[in-house]
């Protein structure tokens, strides 16, 4: 009852909503009526208390936080992330209106398609008038070693995206359409899990429509294409890499696809075929889903500046071993000025004009032409010809309703009369409004109309285009329903394309397949293992480092004398590994924590959140912590912090992490660190005529106090200190402990043995083995302890040669 | 064809040789040495190109331009290349420039009405290329050689004869990845600087140009032999001069048409699209070039 009544007086979250005169809306039709696929959702939650709507909001941005979605701009500081603009009400679309807006869209998809292969084949669009020769020939993504080539499978285009919006009229049309390698799949598929937590109801939930089916038959697809000649080559993603802005996404598309994540680097050409680098030896590569521009793909037959592409792979195209998806110079179909040849073409070619039509838009190469956008400022949006941006991403010079948007001088007219086969104009569109949460000065939310436009994905499947079932919208930030709000720093928004009745679930098995596929554990390529087996290292050093500055700090507090002998010997040891002791919680020891960060960044596909998140969650701490750290009690309490925080990561990952091969290169990092770092005390401190007070302190530092009073019930030794911490198979920061751990670790690698005979790195580690099990305390003296650092740095110089190149 | 009679023999050495710091793994190279065969203008009898040490990979192919590129590839590391061509090359005497073409004024109509993306089409050579952005300073220096009304040859030569005025011969002056711009303030460079330098100037007032790759014979002074080995490959530029009288050439280097004295090794945009060995190779540290030419006359007695 009290519920009813609460519901009842709750104020009505849509009684301002008022979209603008002469703009479409997507909750009310024309005659202010609310569209029918909006009512069941709007009945259900317009009445919510304004705490219970963020409470909602606060789910799905929790969610959002804890998955570690992050947005990067390449503008101001190349590294800074920031949190995901989620505009947490969902764009809802009728599914009868979406299959409209998609067989158009797939028309579309299909002249792009011809258009393409007529630009690198017989280049009739240009010879026959239907497309100038300089705006193809001048665009820098008009990529000249593809001319001519035939593309393995026999298509260019595999997976597009469209921008769209909706017209004043109610219809739709395209403000672009993105053929290079366009990003938001992946996070649409975040957008969908965040917006769940918001909404979780069976009504909604029930009846949106799945995106799991799009990817599983994309996936599909990409793995057909890479097996056209036989069972064996992989299909995988090409990243640009970690400082790309859509890197998380690529990193979230790989782990949500199971195919790999690879750089250029990781690819080498073999005969013209793409081989993946793997710890197991070269792997084919049948097909890419390419994340990365054309022109960096090959820098000896494209940008001869691109670091982060591979040589020869051109040639792999050419041979027809490799398909791209999609086909390199693809990106010239998004040049803008396309769009105002396209409609001409579409005729041309299919004899129809295209039922989603694009922006209208003009080239300003053409006298004619140049003259009515002259006449028509006003109304239009003039900017680069050759620009593959938005209409609303304003580049370079660019004018605005007959303002130039710069410090441009001079008359519009004479700008096109001068540089007009540079500049194309384009409709100043007016965009619909879809239902926004916006809070004011006072924290008072309310809902209020946005301008949007929306990002649909579309794949190549062998039964035709297939469509996200959703999309990626982009909600603007002011009023203003005309395309310019859609500049950069607005919000995104889920798409839900919702049914009449519930629909069936789906996963991501392509359809028409029943059971599970139990997928390959996958390869690790060699640049992965190698940041796997250094990340181990870091983290190793790292726990080291803390639990040493700990003791030192300990000790300061309980004999308050710098002058005190153990306090020297850990200041001397410390500060020769490269602490500046003089400062209570040294900067070195950041940088080492940034070290392991760095590389898990480099296989984030491999990680589980919790773990990237800890691992952050250490480094934010530390920093915190070192501006106010006073040496002493308060800087051991710091470093019991920070000791807690890095053996979290390890359990995390000790306990979570599938036992694969990544595991083994990370795990076999940590036992060469501390076997490492264990011959190195004692080599300093338990020498023959050592310090007083040194095997007591290592014996400490070994975290070994309680066991050598067990074993030995005596005074520390040089001989019970060597049996503990070096020969002892047991103790797990024993050297011999951890050169069985290694041992095991490498006759678990591919390639451990052939004919039966030991691999060199083998042959090293059971040298090694047998030398330790069988050896005397007496028998290591510090010299050969010296000898065993070296021979430490031949093991990882052999993993190296083996495996990490 | 033309027969021997007006055409000049040429015997074609040249041998390119590297030596890196360290090994270098995967080296891959794609090598454009082989001359071209054009009608009318040059033919190619016999070539042979030896890499030492052989390669693991080998692919023939033509790139977009027609150039022969031969694409190698090492699968062990490798600490020296050698790359030697022998030709024989016959080189026609070809109609000197006379000033028959296009009109300067005339130059932006041709290019509206010429619809081709064919690899000889102008339109490849209007725009800025990977290695030649628009540079201001060329552009203003280039604007002084406009005469509307005369044809566009007549530029072409005020022009490359400016450039060569301007400029002065000198090895050490710039490096393989100098920018034109670099060349052109410092007033000094090599056959590339010149070439590059002209090409940015042309392009800047609407004329197509493009750069040509290739060897000059090269003639001793009176009364000594010719050197073995002494000459260098050699640059100049080709310039569209419209629908009927097609592309010329013109070297600024020697303020020159590029005639019978010339053989053709490649063409592109740039030095990029021409360059004579292009890789990339994972090594440490640097590397050591060094190039021998020879362009012999065959019916020569020298």
């Amino acid at each position: 009852m009290a519920t009813a009544r609460l519901r009842h007086t709750a104020p009505d979250l849509l009684a301002g909503y008022r979209p603008a005169k002469g703009v479409a809306d997507e909750m009310f039709d024309a005659s202010g009526r609310m569209r029918p696929v909006w009512r069941r959702f709007a009945s259900r939650f317009r009445n919510l208390s304004a705490q219970d709507i963020e409470g909602r909001f606060e789910r799905a941005d929790q969610y959002l936080r804890d998955a570690g979605v992050y947005f990067r701009q390449y503008s101001s500081d190349p590294l800074t992330e920031r949190d995901w603009p989620l505009s947490h009400l969902p764009v809802i679309v009728d599914e009868a209106e979406w299959a409209r807006i998609c067989s158009g869209l797939a028309e579309r998809a299909d002249l792009l398609e011809m258009v393409m292969a007529d630009l690198y084949g017989p280049g009739k669009l240009v010879s026959d008038h239907h497309l100038p020769a300089e705006l193809v020939a001048a665009s820098p993504h008009f990529q000249r070693p593809m001319v001519g080539v035939k593309p393995r499978g026999g298509h260019f285009l595999h997976f597009l995206a469209f921008e769209i919006g909706r017209s004043p009229d109610g219809s739709w049309f395209v403000l672009g359409d993105r053929t290079q390698a366009p990003s938001g799949a992946g996070f649409a598929l975040e957008n969908r899990m965040a917006t769940g937590r918001s909404f979780p109801e069976l009504f909604p939930r029930a009846f949106i429509h799945r995106l799991a089916g799009f990817f599983g038959d994309f996936l599909s697809a990409a793995d057909q294409l890479a097996h056209l000649d036989g069972p064996e080559p992989l299909a995988a993603i090409l990243t640009p890499g970690l400082s790309n802005d859509a890197y998380f996404e690529q990193t979230y598309l790989a782990r949500y696809l199971g195919v790999p994540l690879l750089e250029g680097e990781d690819l080498v050409i073999e005969n013209g075929r793409a081989m993946v680098r793997t710890i197991d030896g070269p792997k084919p590569v049948g097909a890419l889903w390419r994340r990365i521009d054309s022109s960096f793909a090959d820098p000896i037959e494209l940008d001869e500046h691109s670091q982060i592409g591979t040589p020869g792979m051109m040639q792999a195209i050419r041979l027809g071993h490799l398909g791209m998806m999609n086909a390199l110079g693809s990106g010239i179909l998004e040049m803008r000025a396309m769009l105002a040849f396209l409609p001409r073409i579409s005729r041309q070619l299919t004899g129809q004009p295209l039922s989603m039509p694009n922006i209208a838009t003009w080239w300003c190469g053409g006298p004619r032409e140049s003259q009515y956008v002259a006449r028509n400022a006003q109304k239009m949006m003039i900017g680069p010809a050759h620009s593959v941006d938005l209409p609303f991403e304003l580049v370079g010079s660019a004018a605005v309703a007959g303002q130039f948007r710069d410090k441009t001088q001079g008359s519009i007219e004479d700008w096109l009369r001068e540089k007009g086969s540079q500049l194309v104009g384009q409709e100043a569109v007016t965009l619909s409004t879809t239902p926004a949460w916006m809070t004011d000065a006072s924290g008072m939310g309310r809902i209020v109309p946005r301008p949007m436009t929306v990002r649909v994905f579309a794949a190549r499947t062998p039964q035709g285009w297939r469509f996200m079932k959703g999309g990626y919208a982009r909600i603007g930030q002011s009023e203003d329903p005309t395309a310019l709000a859609m500049q950069r720093g607005g919000s995104v928004a889920d798409v839900w394309v919702v049914a009449r009745k519930p629909v069936a679930q789906i996963s991501l098995a392509p359809s028409g397949r029943d059971g599970f596929r139990r997928t390959d554990p996958g390869i690790l390529p060699a640049r992965a293992a190698d940041n796997l087996y250094w990340l181990g290292r870091y983290i190793e050093r790292t726990e080291d480092a803390i639990r040493l500055l700990r003791g030192y700090n300990l000790q300061l507090a309980a004999t308050g004398n710098p002058d005190d002998p153990r306090l020297r010997l850990l200041h001397a040891y410390l500060t020769g590994v490269g602490y500046d002791m003089r400062d209570p919680l040294p900067t070195a020891l950041i940088g080492r924590i940034e070290a392991a960060q760095s590389c898990t960044a480099k296989v984030r596909d491999r990680f589980s959140t919790d773990g990237w998140n800890a691992l952050s969650d250490l480094l934010a701490t530390a920093r915190r912590m070192q501006s106010h750290v006073v040496s002493g009690d308060d800087a051991a309490r710091a470093m019991s912090v920070l000791l807690r925080k890095i053996t979290g990561f390890s359990g995390l990952v000790h306990e979570n992490m599938y036992r694969s091969s990544a595991w083994q290169f990370l795990s076999f990092g940590r036992a060469l660190e501390r076997a490492e770092a264990t011959a190195a005390v004692l080599s300093l401190l338990a020498c023959e005529n050592g310090p007083s007070g040194g095997l007591d302190l290592v014996v400490e530092l070994g975290d070994s106090v309680i066991t050598h009073q067990r074993r030995f019930r005596v005074e520390t030794t040089r001989e019970t200190v060597l049996d503990l911490l070096a020969l002892d198979a047991e103790n797990p920061r024993a050297i011999l402990f951890l050169l069985n751990r290694l041992q095991e670790l490498a006759m678990e690698m591919p390639n451990a043995k052939t004919y039966n005979r030991l691999s060199p790195l083998n042959r090293k580690l059971m040298q090694l083995v047998t030398e330790f099990t069988c050896a005397q305390p007496a028998q290591i003296s510090t010299v050969r302890l010296q000898d065993l650092r070296r021979e430490l740095y031949d093991v990882s110089d052999l993993l190296s040669d083996a495996y990490l190149r | 064809m033309p027969t021997c009679g007006d055409s000049m023999r040429y015997d074609l050495k040249l041998k390119i040789t590297y030596r890196y710091d360290g090994p270098t793994d995967r080296a891959r190279n794609l090598l454009r040495l082989r001359p071209l065969s054009l009608d009318g203008v040059q033919t190619v009898d016999a070539a042979r190109l030896e890499i030492t040490p052989p390669p693991s990979e080998r692919h023939e192919f033509r790139d977009f331009f027609g150039n022969h590129v031969c694409h190698v590839a090492w699968n062990t590391p490798i600490t020296d290349l050698s790359v030697a061509l022998h030709a024989q090359v016959r080189r026609f005497a070809t109609a000197t420039m006379t000033p028959s073409g296009l009109a300067f004024s005339d130059m932006a109509e041709a290019l509206r009405t010429a619809h081709s993306l064919s690899p000889e089409a102008p339109h490849h050579f209007t725009a800025a290329s990977p290695r030649l952005p628009q540079t201001a300073e060329i552009a203003t220096f280039a604007r002084d050689f406009v005469e509307p009304g005369r044809p566009v040859e007549t530029l072409v030569r005020r022009l490359g004869h400016a450039i060569h005025e301007r400029m002065i011969f000198d090895p050490h002056a710039t490096t393989v990845t100098t920018p034109a711009a670099v060349a052109f303030a410092e007033r000094r460079g090599v056959c590339q600087d010149f070439a590059h330098i002209m090409i940015v100037a042309l392009r800047s007032l609407g004329i197509p140009a493009g750069y040509v790759s290739g060897f000059l014979r090269t003639y001793p002074p009176p009364g000594q032999p010719r050197l073995e080995g002494a000459d260098a490959m050699h640059a100049w530029v080709r310039i569209w001069t419209g629908a009927k009288t097609g592309w010329i050439e013109f070297d600024p280097t020697n303020d020159q048409a590029a005639g019978e004295d010339y053989i053709t090794v490649g063409v592109g945009r740039d030095y990029s699209d021409v360059a004579p060995v292009r890789g990339t190779m994972r090594s440490a540290g640097g590397q050591e070039t060094a190039q021998a030419v020879d362009v012999i006359p065959k019916d020569s007695t020298a």
